[in-house]
């Protein structure tokens, strides 16, 4: 990815630094919506049972 | 990397700050509920085993008891670790507040970097409340008509469909509001009613016959201490993470 990035930097300077932030902007995102969906919706027991205070307090399905 | 190091930086400073406050403020509004719901919940599971080993006592004797256990993806009565009770419980709960204040968070700057990337201008606090008070609404409001939160021990329609519906009402709520908020012309401002109804007159999945001995008053309170709490959680979310960001984005080395 960052080679594509860079490539792009030689090219178009304004609008590969828009996309290199874009792209930066939507990893950290996905890393965001990870992190939720395994504390709030994994099935496996053990986290259940570690966050299941968390879920029934954050209103998301649990049981 | 400069955005993305912001991005967690700011995530992880707001996250575990955040954390903490609502763990302390769930401690006095939402937990107290559960755990008085799950001393109707062990009664009721209590009740149910003698029910079944009055039925079969060849199964029991065997050692079988959880044979009979009416809900088997429940896992209160069931084998698998589970913390102690008291600090050993509160301190997963602080971990699982601090991570999920965390991975919002990382939603929230994701947001806040292309915004000011684009308008050249830092988040401000009072842009982060609002954006904070948009996740209240995709996250708590909009799944929360649909599915009420629910305390232990309240029969519900089978996890899995519960959790789809509750994805599709957030990203149904999410998209109309992007709409509404970001086009600012008529089709689209109807386009994004109709999203925000949609999810709601799909319905969510329920049960045809509820059975309980969790009084409604309890669920009632907690119906309200969570909202409260998670409007708590999402304007400090917001407009804390906004401000971290800003300060770390200013710093930072900005692509091009």
């Amino acid at each position: 990815m960052s080679q594509l990035t860079n490539a792009q930097v030689t090219h178009l300077p304004v609008a590969a630094g828009q996309v290199g932030r874009l792209s930066q902007a939507l990893m950290a995102m996905v890393l965001g919506v990870f992190i939720v969906g395994v504390v709030g919706f994994s099935h496996i027991d053990v986290i259940h049972n570690a966050a299941h205070d968390v879920r029934h307090s954050n209103a998301f399905p649990c049981h | 990397m400069g955005t993305f190091r912001s991005i967690v930086f700011s995530s992880v400073i707001a996250g575990f700050i955040v954390g903490l406050i609502v763990t302390v403020a769930q401690q006095f509004g939402t937990v107290p509920l559960i755990l008085k719901a799950e001393v109707f919940e062990k009664a009721a599971e209590t009740h149910q085993h003698e029910h079944d080993s009055a039925a079969a006592p060849q199964a029991a004797a065997a050692g079988h008891d959880h044979a009979g256990h009416s809900h088997a993806d429940h896992d209160h009565g069931a084998a698998g670790w589970e913390p102690r009770e008291g600090l050993e419980r509160n301190a997963y709960t602080a971990v699982a507040n601090v991570l999920t204040a965390i991975g919002f968070a990382l939603l929230l700057a994701g947001f806040f970097a292309v915004r000011s990337g684009a308008t050249g201008e830092s988040i401000s606090w009072h842009e982060g409340l609002l954006w904070g008070l948009a996740g209240f609404a995709v996250f708590t409001i909009a799944p929360g008509l649909g599915l009420p939160p629910e305390l232990p021990g309240v029969p519900t329609a089978p996890l899995l469909s519960r959790q789809i519906w509750w994805l599709a009402a957030v990203l149904a709520t999410a998209a109309g509001l992007a709409l509404i908020v970001f086009r600012r012309t008529v089709p689209a401002a109807i386009a994004g009613v109709i999203l925000l109804t949609l999810p709601h007159l799909i319905g969510a999945p329920e049960l045809q016959h509820v059975e309980t001995n969790v009084p409604s008053s309890l669920s009632h309170q907690f119906m309200v201490a969570v909202t409260l709490t998670s409007l708590v959680f999402w304007s400090l979310l917001g407009s804390l993470t906004s401000t971290i960001f800003a300060r770390f984005d200013r710093n930072a080395d900005r692509p091009a």
